[in-house]
């Protein structure tokens, strides 16, 4: 009986959390549709990294995750901060650069802060941001809570010294940190299996001694369950998981860089596109009866408002006032 | 006022922070079991404990990051590089992690953290164990960096790195570890950003730090004794900031400056000197601003060319003699 | 193969030129041999000579513009050839003569010497006005209200810097008022008060101006000079004078000056001693007497030399002198002729002087000052007589002359003056 009661539960909860994680899954992926056309009216600059394609990666993962949990990722970070809470509001306007930006016009694509959700970045040098992590564990434990931090960084990001130093470290300290590898197949147009003698990436985790597991990541669902366990983890005794999350990026590597086609045929991703991880869990829904296509339309005209006033909200935001050139470079 | 060893002075000041704030503590190298390559961290391990003093494997970049990660969650890591050849390593955490944070975050996330080991050449290390990264670390901003030369300031510029709110880089020597002076007990802060007069003269200014802080008074004696000459040593002691407002009163009085230091002269940080000097106080001036430098080639093993690539009094004394026009 | 026209080394002393008129324009084909320009040397203005036949290409120097001896000013190319945007930059030639006298024999040494000069940017022509001085020195100076022109400077290429300051805070120059010339009141080139609204003007010092203020500062302050006068009796000598220029009637006429130029040298043969140069490590004793003349020109002045003034007569001595005196204020001396001299003579009768000193011309030993021929009143055999009388005063280097060696020439000096027979003896 107090078995069928908690799984009623869970059930319930379990309802509740698929379509926030439905709606979440769209506003990244029209968000970044946005994004897209934006920057290529020249309302962004630099370099921008999107994220369409491995919605569920984030979305999945975050939700498992508590307030007093640190969330820190690499550049291509855009899904994570909006599956966090930072509003499209903030994240778009500090694509455009503009001081109402998350990180005040000074961050940029690649540097998305947001310290007050516990969203520490936004980071440019691939695995640079690996042993950060592992730092934001460290000062956990140093404290005796019970929080944690999750880490994003892609397949590329394995073959860096950073993140085979951080690994070793965090097992030996007993960390509280998921190490999160989106593996989209692809460091920038390098197939991973070309440059990577070990092509499972959870596999690396047996040299020093964590746990791990291998996801699909075009299943939210999947994502969510995984990270929920890497979380007891780290919760109880300060263990760091690995995760290796197979995902598929439907973009270029940035903005400037194509689609496909010298390293990946267009074939490969329109196949990969059938896996699509929001038409699927649409798909779901419809099939359990929780969502109707009228009410699926309804979601999706929400979440295009919502960009739609994060771009008029970035638009008529202003530039950061000259003098915060020189602010924040040292603390008081 | 008691009399200790630099080595003891940065024990001192460690010992005193950690007891004084929780949230220090100390990462690196064989700075626990082993109480520190060059003995800083004697004592330590046993008064704080292993979460205090931790010991790490031969890492730098990892457990460089680690203290910039634990910094950012609300820590104020010290960590030590056995020295700072080892730490170019550990660069790209100093570089685009630690200085950079605060600012692409919009002034969020303030990155309290000290690094710190010897630098510079010692003796007969060879070329990739014998180099002087300060102009390399002062060239970033984001990053303070203090080099301490007296015992005294050692233990004073280190209480001020580890309650700083910024990244500090704190450069010691493994040649003034053993070094002895006078240390103030307890509450002893150098604010970081003063230069100081280590000796007053008024015909030459030599400005210098660290390690070539003895080099320059070494010189300045020699300079009283057999030319007459009365020479002014100024220990910057903050390398950036600079304390211009002091290089630019000494040059003042002295209207002539010698830049002594450990890099190599190319783009060195005496570079950055002259132009202080030469913006702010051209017409103060009777001489051009002479440097001197390590010599422009890898530290060679052999004794007799390591001493001729060092900085040395006579070379300082040739250049005094020069922008004296005694020559 | 074009070939660059560098400023050369007109003078032995010439460190930078002015260019004061283009013979040949871009694009003229020019001859081995020609002039392609006149240059204000610091000591006269000389011709610059093409060394090849070809086409004057590139033309880097604007007339009145100065630069260092070395400097590219031009290009002669081939004719057809096309040469590139800036003059060749191949450095002038270097030579180990430094512009100092050295001289074997006078008369062959002054072929323009070549100077040694650091290869400097064709395109950079040196300021005429610039003064090395410290950034001390010009602020000290400038609060002081001293002219660094002045100044005297003791740093490395003669760089002024404080303790130049400190020595001679507000020193006026190292004047050259009191060497004076053989011709009447020189035109002065600087503006009168009158014209000028300002409370004065600046001029930039010119080529000569410059070598006079460094050759000068370096004889009164390094040579210790002491002075002799005597007063001498011209009656005689202007008898004899007299008599001379009615024989030469149109054929020239002989002056005052000519007559103690003659004297001078006579009395240099007979006194070796005071016919010496000052060489640092030794004294060098003339046998032959070439006797340098202050001759005042437009902005300064320059000293044409008399060889071997002793052996030719008042009547050739009179008519060299003019001609001397007349190239010296057309500019037109060649170096030959101002240079090489064992001593001299300066007159400054015709501006009413009585009498002055002089001060001494390196690495000369001596030069005589003199004054105004005045008649005045005299006791000759115990009788008051109006008699002509010039006073003249001797400059020695007391490194080279003593105070009785001096006494002695001039006391010979005065004897041939006094007896103008004495000279034929």
């Amino acid at each position: 009986m107090a078995t069928a009661t908690a799984q009623t539960a869970t059930r319930t909860a379990q309802t509740a959390l698929e379509p926030r994680m439905l709606r979440q899954m769209l506003l990244i992926r029209r968000f970044e549709e946005k994004a897209a056309e934006a920057y290529a009216l020249g309302k962004i600059g630099g370099f921008c990294h999107l994220y369409i394609g491995q919605e569920a990666v984030a979305v999945g993962s975050l939700a498992a995750l508590r307030d007093d949990d640190y969330v820190i990722s690499s550049y291509r970070e855009h899904g994570q901060a909006l599956a966090r809470g930072v509003s499209a509001k903030a994240v778009m306007a500090e694509l455009f650069g503009k001081a109402t930006g998350c990180s005040s016009g000074k961050g940029g694509s690649m540097h998305l802060f947001d310290a007050g959700k516990r969203f520490l970045g936004g980071h440019g040098i691939v695995g640079g941001h690996i042993p950060l992590a592992a730092g934001l564990g460290f000062a956990i434990r140093y404290k005796g809570g019970d929080q944690l931090c999750i880490c994003y960084f892609g397949e590329a990001a394995v073959n860096i010294g950073a993140f085979h130093e951080t690994l070793n470290m965090a097992s030996v300290y007993k960390l509280p940190v998921i190490f999160c590898c989106e593996n989209n197949r692809y460091g920038m147009g390098t197939a991973f299996e070309r440059v990577a003698a070990v092509t499972d990436v959870v596999e690396h985790a047996c040299s020093y001694d964590m746990a791990a597991e291998l996801v699909n990541g075009m299943d939210v669902l999947a994502v969510h369950a995984a990270t929920q366990r890497a979380v007891e983890r780290a919760r109880k005794g300060g263990h760091p998981t690995l995760l290796e999350v197979r995902t598929y990026r439907y973009m270029g590597h940035s903005m400037s860089d194509p689609l496909h086609g010298v390293y990946r045929t267009k074939e490969e991703v329109e196949e990969q596109r059938k896996r699509d991880p929001i038409s699927q869990l649409a798909m779901k829904l419809k099939e359990e009866g929780a969502l109707d296509q009228a009410a699926l339309d309804a979601l999706d005209a929400e979440v295009h408002a919502e960009v739609e006033e994060a771009v008029r909200f970035a638009d008529q935001s202003p530039d950061p006032d000259p003098a915060e050139l020189t602010t924040h470079v040292l603390a008081d | 006022m008691a009399t200790l060893t630099y080595r003891d002075a940065l024990n001192q000041a460690l010992r005193e922070e950690m007891q004084r704030d929780p949230n220090v503590f100390l990462m690196g190298e064989e700075v626990g079991v082993y109480q520190g390559a060059y003995k800083v961290s004697r004592g330590l391990l046993e008064e704080f404990g292993p979460m205090r003093i931790v010991d790490t494997p031969i890492a730098e970049l990892g457990f460089a990051g680690i203290g910039v990660g634990a910094a950012m969650g609300g820590l104020r890591p010290v960590i030590e590089f056995m020295t700072w050849n080892f730490a170019v390593l550990a660069l790209d955490q100093i570089v685009n992690s630690a200085a950079k944070i605060l600012y692409e975050s919009g002034g969020q996330v303030p990155i309290p953290i000290v690094f710190r080991g010897p630098n510079g050449a010692a003796l007969q290390l060879g070329a990739q164990h014998s180099q002087a990264w300060e102009s390399w670390l002062s060239h970033i901003p984001g990053l303070k960096v203090v080099a301490p030369a007296t015992p005294a300031d050692a233990k004073g510029l280190l209480k001020s790195a580890i309650r700083d709110n910024n990244p500090v880089i704190v450069l010691e020597g493994e040649m003034l570890y053993n070094n002895k002076g006078e240390v103030p007990e307890g509450e002893h802060i150098v604010p970081i950003g003063q230069a100081d007069v280590k000796r007053p003269g008024r015909d030459v200014t030599l400005i210098c730090h660290s390690k070539t802080v003895a080099v320059a008074l070494k010189a300045a004696d020699q300079l009283a004794e057999r030319e007459g000459v009365s020479a002014e040593v100024l220990d910057l002691r903050s390398l950036r900031p600079l304390d211009e407002p002091a290089i630019l009163a000494s040059v003042a009085r002295t209207n002539r400056a010698v830049v002594v230091e450990e890099g190599w002269p190319h783009a060195g940080l005496g570079a950055q000197v002259v132009d202080v000097i030469q913006r702010e106080a051209f017409d103060q001036l009777d001489a051009p601003v002479l440097r001197v430098t390590q010599a422009d080639v890898p530290m060679p093993y052999n004794k007799q060319l390591e001493r001729l690539a060092k900085a040395s009094p006579e070379r300082v004394i040739a250049a005094v003699r020069r922008v004296l026009y005694l020559d | 193969m074009a070939t660059n026209v560098h400023m050369e080394a007109l003078s032995p002393t010439m460190e930078e030129g002015r260019v004061v008129k283009w013979h040949k324009q871009d694009g003229d084909p020019v001859k081995t041999g020609e002039t392609l320009a006149e240059v204000e040397t610091d000591k006269a203005v000389m011709d610059l000579v093409a060394r090849a036949d070809g086409v004057l290409r590139q033309v880097a120097v604007a007339e009145g513009q100065t630069v260092p001896v070395g400097s590219v000013v031009a290009v002669i190319a081939a004719p057809a050839e096309a040469v590139g945007a800036g003059p060749a930059t191949v450095p002038p030639t270097t030579t180990s003569g430094s512009g100092k006298r050295e001289t074997g024999n006078v008369a062959t040494a002054t072929a323009p010497a070549p100077v040694a000069v650091a290869p400097l940017p064709a395109a950079a022509p040196a300021d005429a006005t610039r003064v090395k001085a410290s950034p001390l020195a010009r602020r000290m100076a400038k609060e002081a209200g001293v002219d660094l022109k002045l100044v005297a400077g003791s740093g490395p290429g003669g760089r002024v810097v404080k303790k130049d300051l400190e020595r001679a805070p507000s020193q006026g120059p190292p004047v050259s008022s009191a060497v004076g010339a053989a011709v009447p009141s020189p035109v002065s080139r600087f503006p009168s008060p009158a014209r000028s609204g300002a409370p004065y003007d600046d001029v930039p010092l010119t080529q000569i101006r410059k070598t006079i203020a460094k050759r000068l500062a370096a004889s009164l302050g390094p040579i210790p000079h002491f002075f002799l006068t005597t007063e001498v009796d011209m009656e005689r000598a202007a008898d004899a004078r007299d008599a001379l220029n009615k024989q030469l009637g149109d054929q020239g006429k002989v002056s005052f000056n000519d007559i103690i130029i003659k004297a001078t040298a006579l009395a240099l043969a007979k006194h070796p001693a005071c016919n010496a140069w000052f060489q640092e490590t030794h004294i060098r004793y003339w046998h032959e007497v070439h006797i340098g003349m202050a001759v005042a020109v437009e902005d300064g002045l320059i000293t044409p030399v008399i060889r071997n003034a002793e052996l030719k007569s008042l009547a050739d001595i009179g008519r060299e002198a003019k001609e001397l005196a007349e190239k010296a204020r057309s500019r037109r001396l060649q170096p030959t002729e101002y240079t090489g001299s064992t001593f001299s003579v300066s007159n400054l009768g015709m501006f009413d002087i009585d009498q002055f000193t002089a001060v001494i011309n390196p690495p000369e030993a001596g030069i005589i000052a003199v004054g105004s021929i005045v008649q005045k009143p005299v006791v000759v055999d115990g009788q008051p007589a109006a008699r002509r009388r010039v006073r003249i005063t001797m400059s020695c280097d007391h490194r080279v002359i003593d105070g009785a060696t001096g006494a002695a020439f001039l006391k010979t000096l005065k004897q041939m003056l006094e007896n103008p027979l004495a000279m034929l003896l």
